[in-house]
């Protein structure tokens, strides 16, 4: 592998990481063109959640304040008049169990840091933002502003075309059609691509693969995220200690 | 639309359950001693987590979506360039479905 891609090396080291807005600004350039792509699904949103019955305003409410896709889209599903407000709230909770591990693997790089600078980028964690943060923390470009200022970026686009797609109601075509469906799957490839770490990745990427597509294919919902990255993560390190 | 107040509770219960995931995580593993396993676990999980997003994807997905895979993680090996991966995904999966249906 070429070496512009990068290593990631798992080295945090707390006294260098840092919080600036050029850190913020760059995680914002390097998170538009996925912003950009979160539009299109974000129309989508608003279309949908018309469909269910919710006002353009609430839609966009929930966008701005949730920011979680794909929790939003399941919850969509759920809804009905009167809201059934546990089992929304308890799906919810479900689909975005995956952030826990997530969280769990920013926190080298967030404990050095202030509260307020840690727990308020974690609320504009998403999985975009996140996984090209973790990518430039790897290649030891270790601004932790460059989370929350993808996050920004990402929640505004999100937020603003939940309003337009809500407004609108309707003509707004599938994203499959225009391939914009695998745009975040395109990006996670080549995340990965700069990710690997040589030899010692094999085995753990080869168990939350199996894991993640037995979990897909046999389980309901998001499940296959958390138990895919539960499973490989812990391979990884059962191995190590072997 | 009238807001109802069952969709406002709703919404901002849903934003606290996204909040808790968001940082139950960080807060935990922040109070977790940095033994070199557990730093060793942590580094383990954003590839893993990566796999387990687009494996069911590109396995599941059938020939397309295993072709554009492809193209993306050639583009994304030989130039390091991620806006270059992600269009080349998207026009690839675009072109494929023309192609192929």
């Amino acid at each position: 592998m070429p070496e512009k891609t990068g290593r990631t090396e798992n080295r945090p080291a707390n006294d260098t990481v840092t919080f600036t807005l050029n850190g913020a600004l760059r995680g914002a350039r390097m998170c538009a063109p996925i912003a950009a792509s979160g539009f299109a699904i974000g129309l989508v949103f608003g279309v949908l959640a018309r469909q269910a019955g919710l006002g353009a305003g609430e839609a966009t409410l929930m966008s701005a304040l949730v920011f979680a896709g794909a929790a939003q889209f399941v919850v969509m599903g759920l809804w009905a008049s009167p809201v059934p407000v546990a089992t929304v709230v308890l799906a919810t909770l479900i689909v975005n169990l995956r952030h826990l591990l997530m969280g769990a693997a920013l926190a080298p790089y967030f404990t050095g840091l202030s509260r307020l600078k840690a727990y308020g980028s974690a609320f504009f964690m998403a999985d975009e933002n996140w996984a090209l943060a973790m990518g430039e923390f790897g290649k030891g470009r270790q601004d932790a502003a460059f989370l929350i200022g993808g996050g920004l970026i990402m929640c505004a686009s999100w937020t603003t075309s939940t309003l337009i797609g809500g407004s609108l109601g309707n003509a707004i075509s599938d994203p499959a059609r225009w391939g914009l469906d695998f745009a975040f799957t395109a990006v996670f490839l080549a995340l990965l691509c700069g990710m690997w770490r040589g030899r010692r990745d094999l085995l753990p990427w080869i168990v939350a693969a199996a894991v993640a597509v037995a979990a897909e294919r046999w389980l309901p919902g998001q499940w296959y995220i958390l138990l895919g990255g539960l499973a490989g993560s812990l391979a990884g390190v059962a191995r190590r200690a072997a | 639309m009238r807001p109802e107040w069952q969709t406002i509770i709703a919404i901002l219960l849903m934003t606290l359950a996204t909040y808790a995931t968001r940082v139950g995580g960080l807060w935990l593993a922040s109070r977790l001693p940095l033994s070199g396993r557990v730093e060793a676990w942590l580094g383990y999980i954003p590839g893993a987590i990566l796999v387990s997003l687009v494996a069911p994807v590109v396995v599941s997905g059938g020939l397309v979506e295993a072709l554009a895979a492809l193209a993306v993680v050639a583009v994304a090996l030989k130039t390091g360039n991620l806006l270059a991966s992600m269009l080349t995904g998207v026009g690839a999966v675009l072109i494929l479905r023309t192609v192929i249906g």
